[in-house]
C-alpha cells in the first residue's frame, strides 16, 4: 500500500464515519474527513460513506454542492452502503434521484424476507481487483432495507430473497453495499485492495 | 445466505467489564476493549455492551468506551443501558457505536423510537424488551425485569416495529439465568408476527439451546453472556455444531 497517499472520507453529516476512519488506521494509514471540494478533488482516494435515509442524505449533498463534485471525481472513489445507493440513478426510498454514476435503480426488499437485512451474508461472482485475496462465498456485514438489483456494473453478488448486486464498478467508481469496516478480515482485505488501486 | 448471529453480551460498570469473566488468556479481563477483540477473534458476529453503572459520569464513560472499542473492533457492536434521548444516541454513534439499544426509555416515551429511526435510520435502533409469562400472558417488565407494566409483549413488539425499530432484543425473564434454553415459543410467535430481525436472549446453557432457538424459535440471532464468559461454550465449536445441524453460520 502506498503509505503517503491522501485519503479523504466525504463528511456530509452521515453517520458511521468514525468506524471507517478507524478501519483505515488499523491498516496503518490515516484518512481525513472533509466536505471541502478542493480537498476532496486533490485526494488520492475518496470514500463516500452513508447511513440513514436516502432522501435526506441527497438533500445534504445538494445543499453543500457535493452532488456536483462527486460525479466529476477522477481518482478511485468507494461508496459504502447508502453511499453506493446514492451513486445510482434513482432510489425507491422516498423517490430519490441519485448521482447517476451507476446505471441502476435501487429497490426495497419485498416482505418475503425480514427487512432490514441485518447480519453476515456471502459475496459471490467476484469480478474485480477490489476482491483480490477474497474467495467467493466469504462473509461480509450488511445492514440495509434497499438493494441494487442485478445490473451491468455488478462486481459481486449476494442472495437475500433475490440475487442482487452487492458491489458495483464503473470507471474510477466503486460501490459496496456491505460495511468493509465492520466485516472482520474479509473487510480489511477489501479496504486494503481499494487503497492499493492505481488507475 | 444470511447467517444466524452469535452475540456475546458484556456488562459494563464504570467503563470496566463486570467481574466474573473467566478468560485466562487475557491480560486484563476487566478491559472491555481487550475482551471485545478476543471475542471478535473467536468468531463472535457482533457484540453488545450493556452499561449497568448508575453514576452521573455514566454518559461520558460510555462514549469514551465506544470510541476505544470502535478503534479496535472490526465487527459491529451495540451499546445499551440507560439511553434515553436523541442526544445520548447522537454522542454514542459519533463515538463509533453501530447501534444503540433502548428499553425502559422506549416504554416511557415510545415516540423516542420514531425520533431515533428518523434521525439515524432504523438500522441502528434496537429495542430491548424484557418480558415474563404471567398466567399465560407475556407481560413487559422494566428495570431488569423487576417492574411489571400493562404492556403485552406481542402488542408492544408490533408497535415498536411500526415506530421504526430495526431489531428487537427479546429477553425472557422466566428463562434468563436458568441455563435451560431460550423462550422458543414466544420467540417463534414474535418472528412470525413481525418482519424485523429478532435477537433471542435469556436461557442459554448448552449448544443445543442455540440450535433450538434458531430452528424452533426462528430467532435471527442469539445473545448470551455467562456461557461465553466462563468458556462453558466456545463460539467456534458452537458454530461448527450449528453448521452440522444445517443452520447457516459464519465460520
Amino acid at each position: 500500500m502506498r503509505e503517503n497517499q491522501k485519503i479523504v472520507i466525504i463528511d456530509y453529516g452521515a453517520g458511521n464515519i468514525q468506524s471507517i476512519k478507524f478501519a483505515i488506521k488499523r491498516l496503518g494509514l490515516e484518512a481525513r474527513l472533509s466536505s471541502d471540494a478542493e480537498e476532496i478533488r486533490s485526494a488520492d482516494k475518496v470514500i463516500f460513506p452513508g447511513v440513514g435515509e436516502a432522501g435526506s442524505a441527497m438533500k445534504m449533498l445538494r445543499s453543500t454542492g457535493l452532488d456536483k463534485i462527486i460525479p466529476g471525481l477522477t481518482q478511485p472513489v468507494l461508496g459504502i452502503c447508502l453511499g453506493m445507493q446514492l451513486m445510482c440513478n434513482h432510489s425507491e426510498e422516498v423517490d430519490t434521484k441519485g448521482l447517476g454514476i451507476f446505471d441502476a435503480d435501487v429497490k426495497r426488499f419485498e416482505n418475503n424476507v425480514k427487512v432490514p437485512q441485518i447480519g453476515w451474508n456471502q459475496i459471490t461472482n467476484l469480478e474485480s481487483h477490489l476482491f483480490d485475496n477474497v474467495e467467493s462465498g466469504e462473509y461480509v456485514y450488511l445492514v440495509h432495507s434497499y438493494y441494487v438489483p442485478e445490473c451491468k456494473d455488478e462486481i459481486a453478488r449476494t442472495e437475500y430473497g433475490v440475487n442482487y448486486s452487492t458491489a458495483l464498478h464503473r470507471n474510477n467508481f466503486y460501490g459496496v453495499q456491505f460495511h468493509p469496516e465492520k466485516s472482520s478480515k474479509t473487510g480489511e482485505h477489501i479496504l486494503k485492495n481499494f487503497l492499493n488501486l492505481e488507475l | 445466505m444470511l447467517t444466524k448471529r452469535i452475540i456475546p453480551c458484556l456488562d459494563i460498570k464504570n467503563g470496566r467489564t463486570v467481574k466474573g469473566i473467566n478468560f485466562v488468556d487475557l491480560r486484563d479481563a476487566g478491559d472491555p476493549v481487550e475482551l471485545a477483540a478476543a471475542y471478535a477473534e473467536k468468531g463472535a458476529d457482533e457484540l453488545v455492551f450493556l452499561d449497568i453503572s448508575a453514576t452521573e459520569e455514566k454518559r461520558k464513560t460510555l462514549a469514551k468506551l465506544c470510541y476505544k472499542v470502535a478503534e479496535q473492533l472490526n465487527i459491529p457492536f451495540t451499546v445499551g443501558g440507560g439511553i434515553s434521548s436523541v442526544e445520548d444516541v447522537d454522542i454514542l454513534l459519533q463515538n463509533g457505536a453501530d447501534k444503540v439499544s433502548i428499553n425502559s426509555s422506549a416504554v416511557k416515551n415510545p415516540d423516542l423510537i420514531n425520533q431515533l429511526s428518523e434521525k439515524f435510520g432504523s438500522q441502528c435502533v434496537v429495542v430491548a424488551i424484557d418480558a415474563k409469562n404471567i398466567n399465560g400472558k407475556w407481560t413487559v417488565h422494566l428495570v431488569g425485569g423487576k417492574v411489571p407494566t400493562e404492556l403485552d409483549l406481542f402488542e408492544w413488539a408490533k408497535e415498536v416495529e411500526q415506530r421504526g425499530a430495526g431489531e428487537i432484543l427479546f429477553t425472557s425473564m422466566d428463562h434468563d439465568g436458568t441455563k435451560n434454553g431460550f423462550a422458543n415459543e414466544a420467540l417463534a410467535k414474535l418472528s412470525s408476527e413481525l418482519n424485523i430481525p429478532i435477537i433471542a436472549s435469556g436461557g442459554a446453557g448448552k449448544i443445543e439451546h442455540f440450535r433450538d432457538t434458531f430452528q424452533k424459535g426462528k430467532a435471527d440471532a442469539a445473545l448470551a453472556a455467562s456461557v461465553f464468559h466462563f468458556k462453558e461454550i466456545e463460539i467456534f465449536q458452537l458454530k461448527e455444531e450449528l453448521k452440522s445441524a444445517g443452520i447457516p453460520v459464519r465460520i
